[in-house]
């Protein structure tokens, strides 16, 4: 079998997820050994047309350029896979869908009628249809390369959907919210980073976005119960997921109250 | 068991030792990121000396005690499964040969000693028994089961959320242990009484010095075991609850608890008898190496449960009474035991404090709707 061809594109976004895969280090000349590298900005001035038997885009739909674009590069894929909070769920840039664009705009550049933008930052599943999506902000190098390895051996990639506490529990670390009272995303938000933040006293920010069942109300409830009040809450589910459904939804129910 | 007797803290320091210089790899309570934690232990300054933990549903704290009591706590988030059912472990692995396959042997596990169980541990350690070697010898659990040594540590003070007293697990020890003791602080008098339950056990007591109790020690440790057990923070009504449950399934309470439930499986990680696992076979990139993982799985994950066309719990409701529908009943019927033993671990460390003995006795109180 011919090297499948592997295309990398980005949108809005900060090029962290892309970078993912030259951070593979050890990994990444066997990842260059079995894969085509054909198009890839940020590694190589290579370009290979599509079409691409994996095609990694990054980044969100925010301007007409990018809806036509992004739809080019599905016809010339066939296997699609969007990496990161940005083209999964639209990013920390979607907090503009709760915003005026257009006022934005007047205020950063010097002449606004240049820019050419959408009234939001969308995940690329709005626009066309995505095979899998590899969550988090930035991705987990890997969950990239368990990816890579499941498409080559023509298997289901092991991802898991779960809750970050499923982590914390197997490398042992002792809830945060449990023992120390800090307020943690962690139960409603999906594993795939090794729950980093609550093994350093932190809590979980959701980078992962929604695990696949999330309550958030309960959490949320329990958060209030507990004395955290409605604005630090809006704030804490409107982070890199903020327009991930289940996280949208209920930052809108708390934002009315707060 | 042996008459009593009795150790002070240099003779447990000397049974450290000992368990050390047979080879144990000895693990006890430690402090750790503000929580009691199974660690290694050099000697008895490594265990949580002078603290204690207020355990509330939802909450756990670690205080400071005016003594200097070495046991003066109850459970941690973690029991002995962390060791013996580890949350990740290669079952095997291999490589691509010349002549076909070959495959390597796991790694050989280090013999565990653990050094202040509590009685609801010893419990689960046998509920686990009857899971792992009662019909097929499970060979992750086997291997570190056998060589395992235990010291337990009766409660005197149980915690907030603890109700072993409800399913006869505590607060003392009966069987299960090689040595098992009580501490008692009584101003500056601090002592432990001591026990063998096994002839390795009274070995070790020998070589740690340890020598009869008066009768007034013994007598001072029954009655703080006497007094914990009417002291605990949660009760359990079991009559007929098995029974209760099988009949529950369309309770409607199933529902109520579910619009709490985060199913994020906390319950099922830190419960000492939860045993779920998947496993998923991995290879290298170039397909040469390959290995089969064995992680901690949970009846609460939506996948543990997907076959073709989705999985048969999809609601958060299913999930909550599968699980404690197969602890407090369906146990018996597959293992002939309960698969709750009372530690509280579930209740402490669900993050919006869902508590099984309060949804059990909601269930119980309102028979009448179904």
């Amino acid at each position: 079998m011919a090297k499948p061809k592997l295309g990398v594109f980005k949108f809005a976004s900060c090029d962290g997820c892309q970078l993912s895969l030259l951070d593979c280090e050890d990994e990444l000349l066997a990842v260059a050994d079995a894969v085509h590298i054909a198009f890839f900005p940020e590694a190589s001035r290579e370009y290979i047309e599509g079409p691409y038997d994996l095609t990694l885009v990054e980044g969100s739909i925010t301007t007409p350029h990018d809806l036509e674009a992004i739809k080019k590069i599905r016809a010339d894929s066939k296997f699609l896979v969007t990496i990161g909070a940005c083209a999964t769920a639209g990013g920390i840039q979607a907090l503009r869908n709760w915003k005026d664009v257009t006022e934005f705009t007047s205020y950063v550049y010097a002449h606004p009628e240049y820019i050419s933008t959408l009234e939001t930052s969308t995940p690329v599943s709005d626009h066309i249809p995505v095979d899998f999506e590899l969550r988090g902000c930035p991705i987990n190098k890997w969950q990239l390369v368990e990816l890579v390895n499941a498409l080559l051996h023509a298997r289901k990639p092991n991802i898991p959907t779960y809750s970050v506490c499923v982590e914390c529990k197997r490398r042992g670390t002792s809830c945060v919210m449990v023992a120390q009272g800090i307020p943690c995303l962690g139960p409603v938000t999906q594993a795939g980073c090794d729950a980093i933040c609550p093994a350093y006293d932190r809590g979980c920010y959701g980078c992962f976005g929604p695990m696949e069942s999330p309550n958030v109300t309960a959490l949320a409830e329990w958060w209030r119960s507990v004395g955290v009040d409605d604005r630090t809450l809006v704030n804490a589910l409107r982070g890199f997921n903020a327009y991930a459904e289940p996280f949208r939804e209920a930052s809108d129910v708390y934002a009315q109250q707060a | 068991m042996t008459p009593a007797q009795v150790l002070d803290r240099a003779g447990l320091d000397r049974l450290i030792e000992a368990l050390s210089a047979r080879g144990y790899r000895v693990l006890g309570p430690t402090v750790s990121d503000g929580a009691i934690v199974y660690g290694d232990l050099a000697s008895t300054s490594d265990l949580p000396v002078g603290w204690t933990d207020r355990q509330e549903p939802a909450q756990y704290r670690l205080e400071r005690r005016d003594d200097e009591a070495l046991f003066g706590y109850v459970v941690g988030p973690q029991s002995p499964k962390t060791r013996l059912h580890p949350a990740e472990v290669v079952v095997w692995s291999g490589e691509k040969t010349a002549q076909g396959f070959a495959m390597a042997p796991p790694a050989e596990p280090p013999r565990y000693a653990f050094v202040g169980v509590r009685p609801c541990e010893l419990a689960a350690i046998a509920v686990q028994d009857r899971v792992f070697l009662g019909h097929e010898r499970d060979a992750v659990y086997g291997r570190r089961r056998e060589g395992l040594f235990l010291v337990a540590v009766n409660c005197t003070e149980p915690g907030g959320t603890c109700f072993c007293s409800s399913m006869g697990t505590g607060p003392a020890a009966v069987d299960g242990f090689d040595v098992v003791l009580t501490e008692v602080v009584d101003g500056r008098d601090h002592y432990f009484t001591a026990a063998a339950g096994s002839e390795r056990g009274a070995e070790l007591l020998v070589e740690a010095g340890a020598t009869e109790a008066k009768k007034g020690q013994a007598k001072a440790a029954a009655g703080l075991l006497e007094a914990a057990a009417g002291r605990m923070g949660r009760s359990l009504d079991t009559t007929g609850l098995a029974d209760l449950l099988r009949q529950a399934l369309e309770h409607p309470h199933w529902q109520e608890v579910a619009k709490r439930c985060l199913t994020c499986a906390n319950c099922t990680l830190v419960c000492p008898t939860c045993f779920c696992s998947n496993v998923e076979d991995t290879t290298d990139l170039s397909g040469r190496r390959a290995e089969r993982v064995r992680r901690w799985d949970s009846c609460f994950n939506f996948e543990f449960s997907l076959i073709h066309g989705g999985p048969h719990r999809a609601s958060p409701a299913a999930r909550y009474r599968q699980w404690m529908t197969h602890k407090l009943a369906w146990w018996f019927d597959q293992f002939g035991t309960s698969g709750c033993v009372g530690c509280g671990r579930c209740i402490t460390w669900c993050p919006v404090g869902i508590d099984i003995t309060a949804e059990a006795a909601a269930i119980r109180d309102n028979r009448e709707v179904l």
